[in-house]
């Protein structure tokens, strides 16, 4: 006799885990009125240049600190501790991307209570870090021009993922012939509405306007308005 | 490719269902996946035979079934599915919207029982 199957329903969200330490971390820096931003890239985007700059040029004014990921190497971080902010890494091993309890694992110990803004810089990787919030209020993705205009379309939920674009790397545009039009409609497309500021961490171009934007949300009501990125 | 660990995390999650229900043989596992999921629908089902190795759920089929993107167009004031998952608009309007209503599931739905 063959055993007839039974269908139970059960709706269980597979990264729920993720998402109730990602909504507790967010809850925390709300209450304590951090701004917690991300950053997701691709590999050599300028993401660690980028960031480095921002703590710089906020560090006068601003308490800020860094948590950063990579797979391996501990480079970034030596890198980002120029500013003179403090900065964790957090080493992932084989792991492609940033979860919400290696974040919390990391602000283990941390007087973050003491912080305006906390800045996270995920592995280099525009797939999975998609799938999983950090506790975030805001999420930028960043394209360089030497990338090329359709990543938007070659990775649309990393995008749809992610707050603002912020274009890197300006002063080569002309050099790499960037087309700004089409990057631009690329964007939009994949996320309408979608605020895109552009940089270069080397000239300084651009990074006034983006400390403005920052400055803002930190002050504004916005905090701790991102909702869960996984459903 | 996180696609492994979270096919650990399903058959963790499938584990924990059957115990519960007195270590019910579970046949198959029934799953919702969006595209903005950010997950890719091969990588799991060959990460899934791999996290069912040694466990319980050994020898059991992940199903997937896959959810469309869905937007509420605020121009026709309805869910309508979008352009794709590169052009967030309306199919019959056009209007651009990020108001995004289905696409992001990765939700196991239903078990199915040995009895």
């Amino acid at each position: 006799m063959n055993p007839q199957p039974r269908m139970v329903e059960v709706r269980k969200n597979i990264l729920k885990q993720n998402d109730v330490i990602a909504a507790a971390l967010r809850e925390r820096f709300r209450t304590q009125g951090i701004l917690a931003v991300s950053l997701v890239s691709s590999p050599g985007s300028g993401k660690t240049a980028f960031l480095e700059e921002t703590l710089k040029l906020l560090r006068p004014h601003y308490r800020v600190a860094a948590l950063v990921g990579d797979l391996a190497t501990e480079n970034d971080a030596a890198r980002l501790a120029r500013s003179g902010a403090p900065v964790k890494q957090i080493t992932t091993g084989t792991l492609c991307h940033l979860e919400a309890s290696m974040i919390q694992k990391a602000l283990d110990g941390w007087d973050v209570g003491k912080l305006d803004f906390l800045f996270i810089e995920n592995v280099g990787n525009l797939v999975c870090p998609s799938s999983y919030d950090l506790g975030e209020d805001l999420r930028l993705v960043l394209l360089s021009v030497t990338e090329g205009e359709d990543k938007p379309l070659k990775y649309p939920t990393i995008f749809n993922s992610a707050d603002v674009a912020v274009i890197t790397k300006i002063d080569l545009a002309a050099a790499v012939e960037f087309d700004e039009f089409t990057a631009n409609r690329n964007i939009q497309a994949v996320r309408p509405g979608m605020e895109i500021l552009k940089v270069s961490a080397k000239t300084g171009e651009g990074m006034p306007e983006y400390l403005g934007f920052l400055k803002r949300r930190q002050l504004g009501p916005q905090v701790g308005q991102r909702t869960a990125s996984a459903v | 490719m996180h696609e492994l660990s979270i096919a650990m995390s399903i058959v963790e999650m499938a584990v924990e269902e059957a115990a519960l229900r007195g270590n019910v043989k579970i046949q198959a596992v029934h799953l919702r996946l969006g595209p903005l999921s950010g997950v890719v629908k091969e990588a799991l089902l060959s990460s899934y035979e791999m996290a069912c190795e040694t466990t319980p759920l050994e020898g059991s089929r992940l199903l997937i079934e896959e959810v469309p993107v869905e937007i509420f167009c605020p121009t026709c004031q309805t869910a309508r599915p979008a352009q794709s998952i590169q052009w967030f608009s309306c199919v019959e309007c056009g209007t651009a919207t990020c108001d995004i209503l289905h696409g992001k599931e990765l939700e196991v739905f239903a078990l199915e029982l040995a009895e």
